[in-house]
Order: C-alpha cells, then sequence, then structure tokens
C-alpha cells in the first residue's frame, strides 16, 4: 500500500429525514477517506447513523424523505451526490458493491442461485450462457462454495446463513468491485460462520485488492479486520485514526466508553451446597417428519436428543451452541412451553407430565426473558400492564396500589424510573425494553429464570449492563438461571457451568472456566477460537 | 428487598377516560375532518331519529284533559275517556280535538303524522306532492274551510308529501332510517362477535380446529343467500328478529379470514409466549394480547358490514320479502317510487336519505380505520 490513491472521499456529509413536518439530522457532516486496498471500519452503536451513512454513498436511502443538506461524496473525484441516475446505476454493483446484515431478506427467494449472480453479470457485463455459468462457478468457488454445480440451481431456503452470505459476497464480487461496503455482513451469522466469512472477506480483499468500508458495531471484528476507524456517535465521527493507535490510545470519551464495554466480570464462585433447582434427566424433543397420502411419521427432527442437566440455586448453567443446535428448544422444554420426553424435576417436583393448567402455580416460580426486547413486549400495553400481567394471574387478590407498589418496586430494581411506568414499550430504547421483560421476571420472585439470548439484540456497552444487572439480580434473590447464548463472551462473564450443544447433543460440558480456557472436543475449540479471536480453525468440525 | 422497601412516593396511575393510545387514535380520527364531521351529523341524525316519537306522531306529546294531565305519546288511553267509542284514541280526528282543546290543552309535536297515520284531508288521490310544490289554496282544498281552514297548517302538511296510502313520507322516513339504522348496528354488532370468536379461535388454535372450521365455512359461504334468505323469509313470519338472525346466519363469515390471519400471525409473537410463560391463560392471552392486532383489521371491515347489511334489509323490503307490511322501510318507500313514476318525490327521498346515510356510515367507518392505523401519521 505505497503511495495510497483515494478511491473515495466523503465530506462534510449530512443526511436528514423529515417525517410529518419534522426534520431529523440523522448524520452530520461526515468526513472520510478510504484508500485503495484499505479496509475502513465504521464503529458505532445502533441509531450511531453509520449505516444511513454507508447507503448514502450509492444513495439508497429513501428520496425524498431523506436529503443531504450538506457535502459531497466523491468516488475516483467524480461527484455520486450530483450524479444521475443512469450514472449511478452504472456504479452501483460494478464499481461499488454493497452486502448488507440479513442475507435471508437480500436474496430474492423466487430465483435460483445461478439467477441471482447472472442477473449481474448480464447488467453490466452483458456475459450471458455458457460463459456466464463458467463465471459464476468461479465466483461460488471463489467464495467457498463447496460443491458450486450442485449448488447454482438452489434457492436461498435450501441454503444456510453462512452459505446466503457467501452467495451475497459471490454477487458483489462478481464484477470485481474496487470498493465493497459492508453492511454488518456477519451480525446475523453464528461466530463460527462469522470466522470463516471473515476470513474469506480478508482473502478475497487481498487477491483482488479491493477496498472495503465495514460497517460493525463490533471491536474486535475491527481490531482484526480494519486498517483504519472511524467511530460514529450521535451523527458525527467523533475519531478516526489507524485501529492500532485507536486501541492502544483512544482520545474521545467515547471511544474509551466504547473499547470499556465489553461484557467483563466473572460469576459467582460455585457452591454446590446449594439446592438443585432443575434436574434433567434424558430430555428429549423429537418432531415428527410426515410423509404420505396417510402423513404416517417417517422420521423425527431430533431438536434436543437426550440431554442430562442439574441446575443449584444461586448457579448459571451457559448453554452454548449454534443457532439450530437446539439451545432455545431445550429451554422451553425445561419451562414447559413445548412437550418433551424424558424427566424435567423443578424443585424436587416431576414436571414432565403437567398440563398447562397443572402447571400454573408453578409458573411463577420459573420465567422466562427472550432474546428480542421488541418482540417480546405487547406494543398495546403499557410498561406497567406488561409488569403486573403476572400479578394478575398468581396473585389475584392484590389490591390496585399495592399491585401498583409491586410494578415500581422490580422496575426500580431492574434499573428503571417507576414514574415512566404508563409509558408504552416503543418509547424506551432495547436495553430499557430488556430491563422491561427483566423486571416482568422478577415481580412474581422466581427462583429459576431461563435467559434466552437476553442479550443478543443489544448493543455492546448495553449488553455489559444488562449482564451486570442479571448478576446484581442473581446475587440479591439467589436465582437459578439458565443462560442460553451464542455469544461466549457474555456466557464467559455469567456462567459457572456450560454445556456445549450440537445437533441436540451435549459435546462437552462441566466447569465454565474449563471448557473455555481447556476445551477438550474439536467442535468446542473451533467454537472458541472462532469467538475469542475470530478465527476461523478446523473448518471440517463446523457446518459451513 | 431491602432496597426496594423504601421506594419513592409512587404515582397514582392515571385518571380519565382514555389511555395515551386511545388519545392518540381520538386525536388521529378528529385529523380526518370529513370523518369528523360525519360522526357528529351522523350522529344528530341518528339521536333524533331515536325520539321519532316525539318528532312525527299522529298524537300530541302532552295533553291537559279536565284538569288531567295526559301523556298520549306513551301511554295509549282509550277513546272512551274522551267520549268516543274506539279502542284506541284518533287523536288526529276533529271530534276528539275539539273535544280535548274545549276543555284543556294539547302540545303536539312538530309533524303530526306517525309512519302509519294517513293523511284524510288530501287535496286529490293520493301519492301527493309535498306542499311546497303546490299553491296556498290546492294544498289546502282536502279541508272543509280551504285555504281558511285552522288545520291546514305547516305540522299538518305534507313536507314530502305522501305516499300511495296517503300516509306522510317525511315521517315514514324519520322511523324506516331509525329502523334502517338499528338493524345495521344490530347485524354488525352480532356478525362482529360472532366473527371475531370464530376467527379467534381458529387463528389461536390452528390445526384440526382450524382445519374443520375452514372447510365448514368454505361450504357456508358458497350458499345462495339470498334464496335461502327469500326461502326462510316465505315460511316464518317477517321481522326485526327473524331477519337479524337469519341475516347473521351468513354475514359472520366476512370477519372470520381477517382475524383468522392475525391470530395466526401474532400467536407465535414473544410476547404471546412471554405471556404463557408468566402462566395466562388461553382466554386472556387471546383478549389481552391477541385481540387488539385483529382489531384493526376488523374495524376495517366494520363499515362495509355495516352498510351492507342496510342495503340488504333495504333490498328485502323492496323486493316485498322485508319487514311485515305497514312499517316504515327505506326499501318500500323505493319500491313505491318505482311503481309511481309520476310521483318522483317518493324515489328522489329514498335515494337522498339512502346515499346520504351510506355515505356518512363510510366517511365515519374510514376515519375510524384511520384511527386505528398505527402508521397512520396525518400532517
Amino acid at each position: 500500500m505505497s503511495a495510497p490513491e483515494t478511491i473515495l472521499s466523503v465530506r462534510e456529509l449530512s443526511v436528514a429525514f423529515h417525517q410529518g413536518g419534522n426534520t431529523s439530522l440523522a448524520v452530520d457532516r461526515v468526513s472520510f477517506e478510504i484508500h485503495r486496498g484499505e479496509v475502513v471500519a465504521l464503529v458505532g452503536e445502533s441509531g450511531s447513523g453509520k449505516s444511513v451513512t454507508a447507503n448514502s454513498i450509492l444513495k439508497l436511502l429513501p428520496y425524498p424523505a431523506a436529503s443531504h443538506p450538506s457535502g459531497e461524496i466523491l468516488f475516483k473525484g467524480k461527484d455520486l451526490l450530483k450524479a444521475s441516475d443512469a450514472a449511478l446505476r452504472e456504479v452501483r454493483g460494478n464499481d461499488i458493491t454493497m452486502i448488507f446484515q440479513e442475507p435471508m431478506t437480500s436474496l430474492n427467494p423466487l430465483h435460483s442461485i445461478e439467477r441471482q449472480i447472472g442477473e449481474i453479470l448480464k447488467l453490466h457485463q452483458g456475459i450471458e450462457g455458457a460463459a456466464a455459468r463458467t463465471r459464476i462457478l468461479e465466483l461460488l468457488n471463489q467464495v467457498g462454495i463447496r460443491e458450486p454445480e450442485k449448488r447454482l440451481a438452489a434457492y436461498p431456503h435450501e441454503l444456510s446463513g453462512g452459505q446466503r452470505q457467501r452467495v451475497m459476497i459471490a454477487m458483489a464480487l462478481a464484477n470485481r468491485p474496487e470498493l465493497l461496503i459492508a453492511d454488518e455482513p456477519t451480525t446475523a451469522l453464528d461466530v463460527t460462520v462469522q470466522a470463516q466469512i471473515l476470513e474469506l472477506l480478508k482473502n478475497l480483499k487481498e487477491e483482488h485488492g479491493m477496498s472495503m468500508l465495514f460497517i460493525t458495531h463490533d471491536l474486535g471484528i475491527v481490531r482484526k479486520f480494519a486498517d483504519r476507524v472511524c467511530v460514529m456517535t450521535k451523527g458525527k465521527i467523533v475519531e478516526t485514526g489507524p485501529v492500532e493507535e485507536i486501541f492502544s490510545n483512544p482520545q474521545h470519551a467515547y471511544t474509551r466508553h466504547l473499547l470499556a464495554s465489553e461484557p467483563r466480570g466473572e460469576p459467582r464462585p460455585a457452591d454446590d451446597s446449594q439446592p438443585v433447582v432443575v434436574e434433567a434427566e434424558d430430555v428429549k424433543v423429537w418432531f415428527p417428519i410426515k410423509a404420505g397420502f396417510m402423513r404416517r411419521v417417517v422420521d423425527h427432527v431430533k431438536a434436543v436428543d437426550g440431554i442430562d442437566l442439574k441446575l443449584r440455586a444461586g448457579h448459571t448453567l451457559g448453554v452454548v451452541g449454534e443457532s439450530g443446535s437446539g439451545k432455545t428448544t431445550l429451554g422451553l422444554a425445561l419451562t414447559r412451553l413445548i412437550s418433551s420426553k424424558g424427566r424435567i424435576a423443578f424443585v424436587g417436583q416431576d414436571i414432565a407430565g403437567r398440563t398447562f393448567a397443572e402447571m400454573r402455580p408453578l409458573r411463577r416460580r420459573m420465567q422466562i426473558v427472550f432474546q428480542d426486547p421488541f418482540g417480546s413486549l405487547s406494543p398495546r400495553m403499557s410498561v406497567a400492564d406488561i409488569v403486573a400481567e403476572g400479578l394478575k394471574v398468581h396473585e389475584p387478590s392484590l389490591s390496585e396500589a399495592e399491585r401498583d407498589r409491586r410494578v415500581a418496586a422490580a422496575l426500580e430494581e431492574t434499573g428503571l424510573d417507576p414514574s415512566t411506568r404508563w409509558r408504552y414499550p416503543h418509547e424506551f430504547s432495547g436495553g430499557q425494553r430488556q430491563r422491561v421483560a427483566i423486571a416482568r421476571a422478577m415481580v412474581l420472585k422466581p427462583e429459576f429464570v431461563m435467559l434466552d439470548e437476553p442479550t443478543s439484540a443489544l448493543d455492546m456497552s448495553v449488553q455489559a449492563q444488562v449482564v451486570e444487572l442479571l448478576r446484581d439480580l442473581q446475587a440479591r434473590h439467589n436465582l437459578a438461571y439458565l443462560f442460553i447464548s451464542h455469544d461466549l463472551k457474555v456466557v464467559r462473564a455469567l456462567a459457572n457451568d456450560i454445556i456445549v450443544m450440537r445437533g441436540g447433543r451435549v459435546v462437552e460440558k462441566g466447569r465454565a472456566k474449563d471448557i473455555i480456557e481447556r476445551p477438550g472436543e474439536a467442535y468446542t475449540k473451533a467454537l472458541m477460537a472462532a469467538a475469542f479471536n475470530l478465527e476461523a480453525v478446523g473448518s471440517e468440525a463446523i457446518s459451513q | 428487598m431491602s432496597t426496594v422497601t423504601d421506594t419513592t412516593p409512587i404515582a397514582p396511575p392515571r385518571k380519565g377516560l382514555l389511555s395515551p393510545t386511545n388519545k392518540r387514535r381520538w386525536e388521529n380520527f378528529k385529523a380526518n375532518r370529513r370523518g369528523y364531521w360525519s360522526l357528529w351529523i351522523f350522529l344528530v341524525i341518528f339521536v333524533l331519529s331515536l325520539f321519532a316519537e316525539f318528532i312525527a306522531n299522529d298524537r300530541p306529546i302532552l295533553a291537559s284533559y279536565r284538569g288531567e294531565l295526559l301523556f298520549p305519546v306513551v301511554i295509549d288511553y282509550p277513546e272512551e275517556k274522551f267520549g268516543g267509542f274506539l279502542a284506541e284514541t284518533d287523536y288526529r280526528s276533529d271530534f276528539i280535538t275539539e273535544e280535548i282543546e274545549a276543555n284543556g290543552w294539547m302540545i303536539w309535536p312538530p309533524i303530526r303524522y306517525s309512519y302509519s297515520s294517513t293523511n284524510s284531508n288530501i287535496p286529490h288521490s293520493a301519492p301527493t306532492a309535498p306542499f311546497w310544490l303546490m299553491s296556498k289554496e290546492e294544498r289546502c282544498a282536502g279541508y272543509p274551510a280551504g285555504a281558511d281552514d285552522p288545520n291546514c297548517n305547516l305540522s299538518n302538511l305534507n313536507w314530502l308529501g305522501t305516499d300511495d296510502q296517503a300516509r306522510d313520507v317525511l315521517a315514514r322516513v324519520i322511523y324506516g332510517f331509525r329502523i334502517s339504522v338499528l338493524f345495521g348496528l344490530a347485524l354488525t354488532i352480532c356478525s362482529a362477535v360472532v366473527g371475531v370468536t370464530a376467527g379467534a379461535v381458529q387463528g389461536y388454535f390452528g390445526g384440526w380446529t382450524d382445519l374443520l372450521m375452514q372447510r365448514f365455512i368454505e361450504i357456508w359461504s358458497s350458499m345462495p343467500v339470498l334464496y335461502i334468505l327469500l326461502i326462510i323469509a316465505a315460511i316464518l313470519p317477517p321481522g326485526f328478529w327473524i331477519l337479524l338472525g337469519i341475516m347473521l346466519l351468513f354475514s359472520w363469515v366476512g370477519f372470520v379470514g381477517v382475524v383468522r390471519a392475525e391470530f395466526l400471525r401474532a400467536r407465535n409473537f414473544e410476547y404471546v409466549r412471554a405471556a404463557r410463560a408468566l402462566g395466562v391463560g388461553n382466554a386472556t392471552i387471546m383478549y389481552r394480547h391477541l385481540l387488539p392486532n385483529a382489531m384493526v383489521a376488523t374495524l376495517t371491515f366494520l363499515p362495509f358490514i355495516l352498510s351492507g347489511s342496510i342495503t340488504t334489509l333495504t333490498s328485502l323490503d323492496f323486493l316485498g320479502f322485508g319487514m311485515p307490511p305497514g312499517s316504515p322501510s327505506l326499501g318500500e318507500l323505493i319500491a313505491q317510487g318505482k311503481e309511481n313514476l309520476q310521483a318522483p318525490w317518493l324515489g328522489l327521498t329514498a335515494f337522498v336519505v339512502m346515499s346520504v346515510m351510506l355515505s356518512l356510515l363510510i366517511f365515519v367507518g374510514e376515519a375510524t380505520r384511520d384511527a386505528f392505523d398505527p402508521r397512520k401519521t396525518f400532517r
């Protein structure tokens, strides 16, 4: 990278959105440059304007609701903001390409892989027929799709998330772009797949000498992957510089805050004298596959296939694994929200065969916090009503005032201002909503809480706060947690014991410390390497 | 819990009629000016028509006879009380009027005809035109003293003319409007209750419940409704409640599709799962968490069902299979307009009343739909 040639230069770019007479400034006079062959990372939390900035480079924003009050975007000396639509189409997908976060929704579900990639080749290079097919196979090979000949006719739903993202990358590379804009390309993927995709992008970048604008909220990726970083918050770039410099010597307070926000701390020490809260033996959840005219059961999807576990009061059991490994299904089976086989005991009582009505008295003692703080709160109920719902079921004799007091207390305990309890969920941020969800669980004073990826949908700094809150609540009420997560950093900060799951079965189980420091199985090793070092090792051990 | 017991004094729960969401909905509703004004106009007309007996009636509202205060609107007095011989007093007859006037006084409603009372002083054979289309001599020709007759006044004249049985059209329109709207509302509410319940059960439980009820509804809704109505109307004595029942049998199906779809979509939402995890029962989950989702779809449908049921009643009346003969009905008025093309005020009146009523309802429905649309913003 001697004599760096600037290929993209963004100067004083602002983006404003107009809605219903209100104008909000999403991006405020942002400037940065990308040189040839360089990876520039745009880092920030959700709502910081990083995606809006990236989308405005190719003018993909919803105009005229969006507008640019100031600034210019110079791509090889040409201002893209002033370019005509035809000129822009020349650039899009050809000189500058984009890959998006959601590989599921960014591919057309009705087109085969061959057709999706072929369309781009045809549009920009006019390649068709056999020549196109050869090029598509070459691209699929490049992005590491195994047996690409067999995949040509496949539709997006037949591919895994990682494979879909590889196809997206193949499409982005089809015309040998000079700049690749990657908008959180690995956020929706498992850690192991994320490591593979990152490695792929890195190799491709070196092979083709592309530049990349990499948008992410994950500082680990930035450190591993980028040459330069722009830290964004509230629509402004607060700090720019080479990666090593920013990480070793952050200047701006927000950068320091971001760097300090990794989930940290230790789980509370394990104490084997505590009573067992949940005990499970040989839990199985099999979904039947029916076929034929008579809908006979021909096989089963073994979502959870013979799991034993024991969880003591005040302890946290981390369940880790890739998506589809049966983690959530196991949690739902243990809380009896889906039916399962095998023995499940809760505080000494066998609950495996109980009906929904028979479970009701126990429900207050086992609670669940879900992953998505947007989906798990009813949008049409106030926060007070949401938190009070469990109380109405389990303590119907409470007076209105007493119930209100309990709700306020629960909200206060989870770090929310009780005076906001008449508001509706959409008025809260993601982290606050997750606190509401935790308050809903805590108001009933449970003994066992199943936490289903409670931090995955949150920003890094909020994650750390929620982990802190959970640890605090556990210490105060001696709670037993079943902590389901694919994020091993969070698991490390909370769990005493870990179960590593794959395909419904336990790969490895034991004390968290032992497993994280000295993983025994190849799969666990790959998982740890991907999670902590973003390295794709032993790719035969993990799914693509 | 020590940190929690000493919480700051807690703000009292909100008071007032409307929760913030409903307040916002009401603001959205008002923002649709056309719908807002339509609601007021409709409400005024509807409330007035609810008191039709005090506006158009063939008996006085209040009367004083030999020092006794009488309420002929609400109480039936036999005619012998006034020296007559009929079981029910005909207050419009000259004999009774003179008798009461001589021994007290009467307060008449502004229109001295009920939907069934005939005008015996029409200038020529029925139907007669609205009085303001005739000269003073012409319109009073039917009265004994002609143009000078004291009874030939505004409240005895026919503002919108008479139909072919010499009944006052305005009085019939007022009563007909009331019965149409009441019928429409009753049918809409009943079918909404039945349809939403059926759709909710199907969507929430899914599986076999859903499958069986879907097949049933497919068969049920492929029946030729109008012919079945005609057949049943031929067997059972026609009347308000019978018609309502028959039409309810078929009209609830309209709601099922949308509500079922909403419930199917929403039953897998995480907050529904969260409610189940809290131990909330099925009925409560359906009512509290899922029904609000389905309400928007239901309300989008309401204005169409409402105007649709009013139209169906009118068309049945028009065909003569609706309300019993003699009852005030807009459909019958249209039929009369068709029979008496020489009396255009019959058809025109029915047309104007029907179109104003249906337009108002649709405008209100539109505004309601906007109000419940969470994405709708007004500038």
